[in-house]
């Protein structure tokens, strides 16, 4: 299932790098913890979470991550846009909770990472 | 996916080339008084399916195959070309990008579009074959610059005559700028990727440099991040000049932090990022001296591929 499927299906408001939604998403994982999505997050993820500042692209680059879903209408900053358009990393953003979109995530059956 | 990525590429050429970078240059023509009979000759030698129709230089008409069938159908084998040809003809400019031609012979259903310049001279012809090698030469040119750029990177090693050989990469961190962390790391992570060093193995250093990155933005006014690869193993030093770590035992613990409250707000310092590091380094030391700084060494060795 590729992001921008993923995007159509939740409704997802893409935010950074349209150019960058047809990539094949290999799983998710969700936490806000940077540390933990470094440990845990494989390549090809898509990473559900809180927080919006300018170092979610940085994880999502060096994991090489298909996308950042930020959720509870947070709106990523404006260093986070610039910095996610530049190194292509598409962010998208929803009005609902981490758990409401894992949950929809996981019924159209986006693997999770243990 | 990488399908994906494919037809991406070809989709961009489609509008980056321009039909004279596909055509057909060398253009044989025939006049409207060539006979239908010639004009059989002229494909058979050629090898061609049809041919523009010039009169004085200029473009007045374009003869088919499907022309001379119905000619020979009809037993007109006398006629000339100028009675059987089309008038009416569809045409591409030069300087148009390809993409053009694509929907113009889906559009009309033609064999060939004659090119013409902007001041309407016929400067070449293309057909749907003219197309598909355009694409493809200009693919593999691309694919083979590529290649000859990994090629120097990947095996820079093997270039290089010395009993030792190492690359030194040194990155300038900055304490407390939550704005800019993350960049060292990055920067490393595309500079291994063009050394053609395999991905797991980058993936590995990254996640280690990162996490080395972070506790300088977070703990220290600042630092810097330095990688040593050699063929054998990549080693990264993250140094800094202070605070230094009082318990390094108790720092080593998963989930223990000192961050200030606001850092782990941010999804910062959850005692995560020495265990990290441990998890992805083959050897890992860290020496600090309260007061005077720290020393983080952490080293993945490369598994050479045979061959």
């Amino acid at each position: 299932m590729t992001l921008k499927e993923i995007a159509n299906e939740l409704a997802l408001a893409v935010r950074t790098a349209s150019d960058k939604l047809d990539v094949g998403v290999t799983g998710g994982y969700a936490s806000d913890l940077l540390s933990r999505v470094m440990a845990k997050a494989q390549k090809g993820n898509i990473w559900v979470t809180l927080q919006s500042h300018p170092n979610i692209v940085a994880v999502a680059v060096l994991l090489d991550l298909a996308g950042i879903v930020v959720t509870e209408g947070r709106e990523p900053e404006p260093d986070t846009v610039k910095r996610a358009n530049e190194e292509g990393v598409p962010i998208l953003t929803t009005p609902h909770s981490t758990f409401t979109i894992v949950g929809k995530l996981a019924q159209l059956g986006v693997p999770g990472v243990d | 996916m990488e399908r994906a990525k494919e037809v991406t590429k070809v989709q961009e050429l489609v509008y980056e080339l321009k039909v004279e970078q596909a055509m057909t240059r060398n253009v044989i023509t025939v006049t409207p008084q060539t006979s239908m009979a010639e004009f059989r000759e002229i494909l058979r030698v050629n090898r061609i399916s049809g041919t523009p129709v010039l009169e004085n230089s200029e473009l007045v008409g374009i003869i088919s195959i499907e022309d001379l069938i119905k000619a020979l159908a009809n037993g007109e084998l006398d006629a000339t070309v100028g009675e059987k040809m089309t008038r009416n003809i569809k045409t591409l400019y030069a300087d148009e990008p390809l993409v053009q031609a694509v929907s113009k012979f889906a559009r009309y259903g033609f064999g060939r579009f004659p090119v013409i310049d902007r001041q309407g001279k016929l400067v070449g012809i293309l057909t749907q074959g003219d197309i598909v090698k355009g694409l493809l030469k200009r693919l593999e040119i691309d694919y083979h610059e590529e290649e000859i750029h990994r090629y120097r990177a990947s095996h820079i090693f093997e270039d290089i005559v010395a009993d030792e050989a190492a690359l030194l990469f040194r990155y300038n961190v900055i304490g407390q700028d939550f704005t800019r962390a993350g960049e060292a790391a990055s920067s490393l992570k595309r500079t291994l990727s063009r050394l053609g060093i395999d991905p797991k193995i980058i993936r590995r250093v990254a996640i280690a440099a990162y996490e080395a990155e972070m506790n300088i933005v977070i703990f220290t006014d600042g630092g810097e991040l330095v990688a040593e690869v050699r063929p054998e193993r990549i080693k990264i030093e993250a140094l800094d000049d202070g605070p230094g770590i009082p318990d390094i035992e108790l720092a080593m613990q998963p989930g223990y932090s000192t961050a200030p409250e606001w850092v782990k707000e941010m999804g910062f310092g959850a005692g995560m990022g020495l265990p990290n590091i441990k998890a992805c380094s083959d050897e890992m030391k860290l020496e600090s001296t309260v007061g005077v700084g720290t020393r983080l060494e952490a080293i993945v060795y490369v598994e050479r591929e045979e061959g």
